[in-house]
Order: structure tokens, then sequence, then C-alpha cells
């Protein structure tokens, strides 16, 4: 064997500097990095001085995809964008589809999305915590969290038919309606989720090892938070209590009664907090919605963009017709542009369209919050222990998918 | 307050502003990219855009200028969004940097100058961020294969 090429590539080799820095790299393959993101620190003893993010690991080209395929074939890619909240990025899509075309769904189908938001919420914020003790040794709570996820999945399971990509919506409405018990089980559920957060709570609010890894840690200010762009939980531990649900209520969010956390120090124990919190809210926005939910159709009326039953495709012509021309053309809206913000579960998640009149889009972008997020991080990190980039990249809950796309 | 953006827009921009609409209810301002960083600045300072929640181009090849630079701007204080575009030509594509103004848009000019090749004057650190060094093109430009392959390692045989 050749053991004499011993030069490893430049970048990847500890490069020390004068006056004692050094270059470490961390990532991509480190654990806490996820597998996808890599940061070039330069550091003096533990102190991080500088640090030089590097993502595009998991780049898919979800955007270049999309406007090859017609609209309703962008909804399984999607999935994939955030895919710990799947449901949140369909309805983002969908409503931004919807709104290009000038279209209303039923007010069933508001309700139903609003509670599979609310649920790809917690089941976020739920992976985000657990994830984030985990990385801090605190990995008893990882398992609570996780089973209150697990409980979750299955319940949204039982009405899309995937676990952690339904493709649930399609433009102008959804693939099914709920199933006949998911009252009964969502109540079932969040007893499950409340008894496992009050564990978490108990085991991480107040203890002190998990206090000093994340209190003042990870600060940021909020003229600088807002500089970078932030929003969700990262810009509202800074005290701005922006939250699209309230500035912009899409869906049905102006009849629910709820509150938006916000925090004051910037730092990640307050991401923490707001996190925690918004859980809460979410299972109040879902059994107020439950309480709320109308009978009725989930879909539009409309053959030119929903599919017809299947009685009427074998039955009569202009169904079968539509049905076709459905399929292999797909929905047209008139050519025009939109934005639609939701609020995801990492912040302001935003979909611009652009349609050139025929049935597949002309430019899909996505305004993915963590992509935001991770451009601060750099700035987040500056001055502190390598060791507390941990607490920090997982308060950013960087999710991968949606950060390259 | 719909309509009355716009028209202060074209009032104090009439020479730069080239269209404005409000499909569906987003407010448009299509402006020369000379004017962008002045009425970046504006907005920020004049009209209380405080943050810059998108910054994006789009490809419209046939057509010249061919690509546009489409940025979402979001007031917090009025609660009231804006998008401004600016047309780029495909020859030299380059626009002013608003990186001064938001630190956000380092990246998101990053993605657009990955993606379209659109070169930001004034960005501290213009490189590629999703693509690779050494990646050839710009994978959204709309004459930019679909299923072009550029592996970083030739196949085995």
């Amino acid at each position: 064997m050749n053991t004499k090429n011993t030069e490893t590539p430049k970048n990847w080799s500890l490069e020390a500097l004068e006056d004692g820095r050094m270059v470490l790299n961390m990532g991509p393959s480190h654990p806490a990095m996820h597998g996808i993101v890599r940061v070039l620190l330069t550091v003096q003893g533990e102190r991080v001085i500088d640090s030089d993010v590097e993502i595009g690991y998991l780049h898919r080209g979800f955007e270049k995809t999309c406007e090859n395929v017609t609209y309703n074939q962008c909804v399984p890619y999607t999935d994939r964008l955030n895919y710990v909240s799947p449901f949140i990025n369909n309805v983002g899509f969908a409503l931004a589809v919807e709104k290009l075309m000038g279209l209303e769904t039923p007010p069933r189908c508001w309700y139903i999305r609003v509670i599979m938001s609310e649920l790809s919420r917690l089941t976020d914020h739920l992976t985000c915590i657990g994830a984030n003790a985990m990385e801090l040794a605190a990995f008893t709570v990882y398992f609570y969290l996780i089973n209150a996820r697990e409980a979750l999945y299955r319940l949204t399971d039982s009405a899309a038919g995937g676990r952690v990509t339904p493709a649930y919506t399609r433009v102008g409405g959804l693939t099914r309606d709920l199933p006949a018990d998911f009252k009964r089980d969502t109540a079932e559920v969040f007893k499950t989720v409340r008894r496992n957060l009050d564990d978490a709570d108990k085991l991480l609010t107040r203890n002190r090892i998990f206090y000093d890894r994340l209190h003042n840690i990870g600060r940021i200010s909020k003229e600088d938070a807002v500089s970078l762009s932030f929003t969700g939980p990262a810009l509202r531990s800074t005290g701005v209590g922006l939250d699209v649900r309230r500035t912009a209520p899409y869906l049905v969010y102006d009849r629910f009664d709820f509150d938006i956390p916000v925090g004051s120090n910037g730092d990640n124990y307050d991401r923490y907090l707001v996190r925690m919190e918004e859980m809460k809210q979410s299972m109040r926005i879902v059994e107020q919605a439950l309480a709320q939910l109308p009978d009725g159709p989930v879909n539009h009326p409309d053959f030119n963009v929903t599919l017809p039953p299947k009685e009427d495709v074998y039955g009569n012509i202009e169904a079968l017709m539509a049905h076709f021309k459905l399929t292999f053309e797909g929905v047209k809206p008139p050519k025009g542009e939109v934005y639609q913000a939701v609020e995801g579960g990492n912040g302001e998640l935003g979909f611009y369209i652009v349609s050139d009149g025929t049935g597949r889009p002309w430019r899909v972008r996505v305004r993915a919050p963590c992509f935001a997020l991770t451009g601060g991080l750099s700035q987040m990190i500056k001055g502190g222990y390598i060791a507390d980039i941990i607490s920090t990249f997982g308060q950013i809950n960087m999710i991968g998918g949606e950060l390259e796309r | 307050m719909t309509g009355r953006l716009l028209e202060t827009l074209k009032a104090r921009f009439p020479d730069d502003v080239l269209q404005t609409h409000a499909f569906r209810g987003d407010e448009t301002v299509l402006l020369k990219k000379e004017a962008l960083l002045k009425a970046a600045v504006f907005l920020k300072d004049e009209l209380g855009f405080d943050f810059l929640m998108d910054l994006t181009a789009a490809d419209y090849l046939p057509r010249e200028p061919r690509f546009e630079l489409v940025c979402h701007f979001y007031s917090s204080k009025h609660n009231y969004r804006l998008r401004l575009k600016c047309p780029v030509a495909g020859a030299d594509a380059r626009v002013d940097s608003l990186t001064p103004l938001w630190a956000g848009a380092n990246w998101f000019e990053r993605e657009a100058y990955d993606m379209y090749g659109i070169k930001f004057d004034g960005h501290p650190d213009l490189r590629r961020i999703l693509m690779y060094d050494g990646f050839e093109g710009h994978p959204l430009r709309k004459d930019y294969p679909l299923k072009k392959r550029q592996p970083r390692t030739p196949h085995r045989e």
C-alpha cells in the first residue's frame, strides 16, 4: 500500500497561524453539524475568533426541478424542504398557488390545514429541543420528546398516509379528509405530548447544567437579528414579536385565541423557552380548530382545479376529460407573480411563484427561514467557546432540506 | 394605504420607476437597476422597511433584459410588504449589493450569484454558496440543461 502520500488537502489541515491562532475544521461529518454543514473556525485556545460557514452538501435543485413539473407534482418535493414539519411546506405552497389563481378553498379545508400546520410545528419544535438536549448530553429528554413526536407522526399519518413525507395538500384542497375518529385520537395524543413535555420541562428548564450551556450563549441583539433577516423563534427570542400568523393571518388563524411568546435576551435559553411555550400554544390552536371544525367538502368544486371523484371519471366524459387534462397538463394559473408567507417552524417560509400561464411554474423560489438563520451563525458564535457552537447551532434548528433546497 | 406606497415611490423616483402593479395584492415596483441602492436607502430609512425578507432573481431567457432581481421588503412597523424588481441585462449582469444596508443580503446575494451568475458590486465576499468551487455554469439559468451532470470526481469504469 502506498503510504508515501501524506499531503492532505490544504483546507483539511490544522493550520497554525501566527500569535497562537489556529484554523480548525468542524464538519460536515461532525455529529452535531447534522452531516451537512461545515464550519471553518479560527480559534485562539478555546475561543472562536472568526468562522466561515460552508453549506451546499444537500443541494438537490428543488427550484430547478419545480420549473419542470406541474404545480401538483411540486407538492411531494415541498415535503422534503423542512422534513420535520412537512405540512407547513405543503400548506405554504398550496396557498401560494391558490393566491396566484385567485382561488378559495372550502372552510373545512382551511381548518384542516391549520390543524396539520400546528401539529407540524409541534413535531418541529420537539425535534429541535430533543436533538439539542441530546447534543448537550441530556439523552433522556431526547427519548421523551421523540416519543411525543412519534405519537404525533402516527396521528398525522392516520390522516395523510405518510409519516414524514405526507404530500397532503393539493392545489385547491387536500388529498383526503380527516379520518373519522381524528378528534378522539388527537385528544389521546395530546395527553402523551403534554406528559412528555412536562417531563422535559422538569428535566431541562431549571437544570443547572442545561441552563449554563444555553444562557447568554449565542446572543444576538434585536437590531442585528432584524438586519440579518431573522424570523421565527430566533427573532422572537430577541423581543420582536413578529409572527406571520398574527401579522398577516392566513387561513383562519384570526379566529383562534393564542399567544406569541417573546424572549428578552436573544440567547439560546430564550429560544428554548420560546419554543417550549409555542408548543403549548400550538396545542391550544389545534383544540380550538377541532372544536370549530365545520362539515362540508375539503376540495374546490371546480374540476379544472381538483380531480373529479372516481365515479364521475368512470361515469361521464366531462369528468374523464377533466381528469386527463389535470393529470397531464396540470392546473394553469394566469400569468403573474405572487409571494405567500406562512409561519414555519423556524420562521417565515415564503413561496415566490412566477407563472407564465402554462401548467408548469416559470419560477419557484423558497424563502427558507433557516437560510437567513444559518447566515447569521458566524456572528452568533463569534467570541464564544467551541463547545457553545453546539447549543447555538442546535437552537438555530438548521434543517438541511430547507436550507439548501 | 393600498396604492399610496406605489405613488410615493413614483413621485420620489419619477425617472427610475419603470412600472408598478399590484397583482393579487402584492405591490410591486419595477425599477432601473441603477436606482436600486438609493431606492433601498429610501425604503429603509424613510418608509420604515426594516426587513429584507428575501432577495432572489429570475431568468426570462428569450427576453432582454434577461434577468430580474427580485427583493421582498417587509416593514414591521407598518406591517407592510413591497416587492422591488430590477431588470438586469444578460451580458455582464451586475447590480449593486444591498449588504451595506442589510447584513442578511450577504447570503441571499451569494445564492443569486451562484444560481444565476449575477454579480453584486460591493459585496464583501461574493463566491458560490450551494454549488462547489469549480462548478461550471449557473444551474437556475433557463439555458442550463436540467439533466446536466458535473460529478466532482469522474465515474469509475
